[in-house]
């Protein structure tokens, strides 16, 4: 809740922004209605509910059909996460059966917002596209009059993912946000970091940073597991065509273990990890800085924290990585020059004055603040004003 | 102070970062240690690009890089102090 302590920041600014406060208490800083797929299937009917009902947004994407085991529940989490975000005001579920998409309806339903659910068979498209439109205008109709309210900074969930890294993001871009988390984490802030495969050679940094031992313990088994069950399962050569990037040793970056040290930079000098979560699930201890187990590519990393219920998403960027995300506005930090002069479009938060020594990490740091503050309160991100809404679901294995 | 031409993370580093454009062979460069502001000089062996490793010392194969005052790799060529170290010298450990 706002409280006077939270809505100020030592250095004077004000940190309260307004949101909507939803049916369960979260805040959230954009107020989306989504038109939901259960499945790939199901795609071309949201998508015509979506041209419909103007201000409504479909989500399509590549899955959901034959998914079993842990797969499939990574599928259920990812989607019911994203329609239970509180930047969501509700949801319509279009599945081509009634048994799964009820499925996701009902967790959704957990957090008190509005949403339905449709089922193609036995309908046809077109009788189901007919449905949902009456229900998702009657949606976006009642949440285009719910009002924003004053909240404290403690109401705003922040996660961070860096991504066409080069070796300006490790100086500059990554310990900006490393800087906001400083600051913001003791105001109550809720951060989440991740990446698993890109803290390879700064993983005994990565552990001293969990909050006691148990939690560094816990960490350590979810960055082995990683190594051995995806990267040393899997790999034909050292990764030197992945792990690094193209991008990243264009601009640089030469080994894994460089990249993990500059990514790590994200998490500042003194916040601690309280957590290690799943991917895609939702914090649970509390406000502080969470580990979420989650692949380093950026539209899976961005999807699986915006499916564990943050709202802000600050993403570093050297060579000019694009993503934005349907329902989370993704707000970019770059420190190249070269970037800015030639894709600034794409670039929030410019610091190339770290690398002229012109500009401190502090006022670094409070920039971004300043421009998360402005996001939340509804400044369309560069990501979001060109139509990047990158969503890309997590599989685990093969269909059955 | 003018804006440095190379960035060096700890003083522990035997490599900095370029941070300017079109760096030429040849150019007295200005670097800055970040974690403690000293400042060092040194001239440029090659053309490197913004972004991009050069050597602050004369590096053989074999020899461990540091960075962040961390463990980045192993050189697998030797480069001399204000040449160029990437991908053609210097190598990951792990995979």
């Amino acid at each position: 809740m706002a409280s006077k302590s939270n809505t100020k920041s030592t250095n004077g600014r004000n940190l309260s922004f307004h949101g909507w406060r939803r049916e369960n208490k979260r805040v959230g800083v954009r107020n989306h209605v989504v038109i939901l797929p259960l499945d790939d299937l199901s795609n071309a009917a949201c998508e015509s509910v979506a041209n419909n009902i103007k201000g409504t947004l479909a989500i399509p994407h590549a899955y959901g059909r034959l998914q079993f085991g842990a797969d499939l529940d990574l599928h259920f989490r990812t989607l019911i996460g994203t329609g239970s975000n509180p930047n969501v005001a509700a949801v319509v579920v279009i599945g081509i059966e009634d048994g799964w998409t009820k499925r996701v309806v009902d967790g959704i339903a957990k957090t008190g917002k509005p949403v339905v659910g449709f089922g193609i068979e036995g309908h046809g498209d077109i009788a189901t596209v007919a449905k949902a439109s009456y229900k998702a205008k009657e949606f976006v109709q009642w949440a285009s009059e719910l009002k924003r309210e004053e909240c404290g900074i403690d109401d705003l969930w922040v996660s961070t993912k860096c991504g066409e890294s080069d070796t300006t993001t490790g100086l500059s871009s990554c310990p900006t946000v490393g800087n906001m988390y400083d600051k913001l984490i003791p105001k109550g802030v809720y951060g989440c970091f991740g990446e698993t495969s890109e803290i390879t050679g700064a993983e005994h940094i990565a552990k001293e940073r969990a909050i006691n031992a148990k939690i560094g313990e816990k960490w350590m088994k979810v960055f082995k597991a990683y190594q051995d069950e995806v990267i040393e399962a899997h790999k034909v050569d050292d990764l030197s065509d992945s792990q690094p990037t193209k991008g990243n040793i264009a601009g640089g970056l030469t080994t894994i273990e460089e990249k993990a040290l500059g990514n790590l930079e994200k998490i500042g000098r003194s916040c601690k990890f309280i957590e290690v979560l799943e991917p895609a699930e939702t914090p649970a201890a509390g406000p502080g800085l969470y580990y979420m187990d989650t692949s380093s590519a950026a539209a899976e990393c961005v999807t699986l924290m915006a499916a564990g219920g943050y709202v802000v998403h600050t993403f570093p960027t050297g060579q000019g990585n694009v993503i934005g995300n349907p329902i989370v506005p993704v707000i970019k930090i770059s420190g190249n020059p070269k970037t800015l002069r030639t894709m600034a479009e794409h670039i929030d938060v410019d610091v190339t004055g770290i690398l002229r020594r012109d500009q401190t990490l502090e006022t670094a740091g409070d920039a971004l603040i300043d421009m998360i503050i402005r996001t939340a309160n509804g400044r369309l991100t560069a990501a979001e004003a060109l139509g990047h809404r990158e969503f890309s679901l997590t599989k685990l294995y093969r269909s059955a | 102070m003018p804006a440095p031409h190379f960035l060096v993370h700890s003083p522990k580093d035997n490599v900095g970062v370029v941070v300017v454009e079109g760096l030429k062979a040849g150019t007295d460069m200005l670097g800055v240690v970040t974690e403690n502001d000293t400042t060092l000089k040194l001239t440029a062996k090659q053309d490197i690009p913004i972004g991009h490793k050069v050597a602050l010392k004369a590096l053989q194969a074999g020899d461990t890089i540091i960075k962040y005052g961390e463990d980045i790799g192993r050189m697998i060529a030797d480069a001399g102090m204000g040449e160029h170290v990437h991908t053609q010298n210097l190598k990951t450990k792990r995979w």
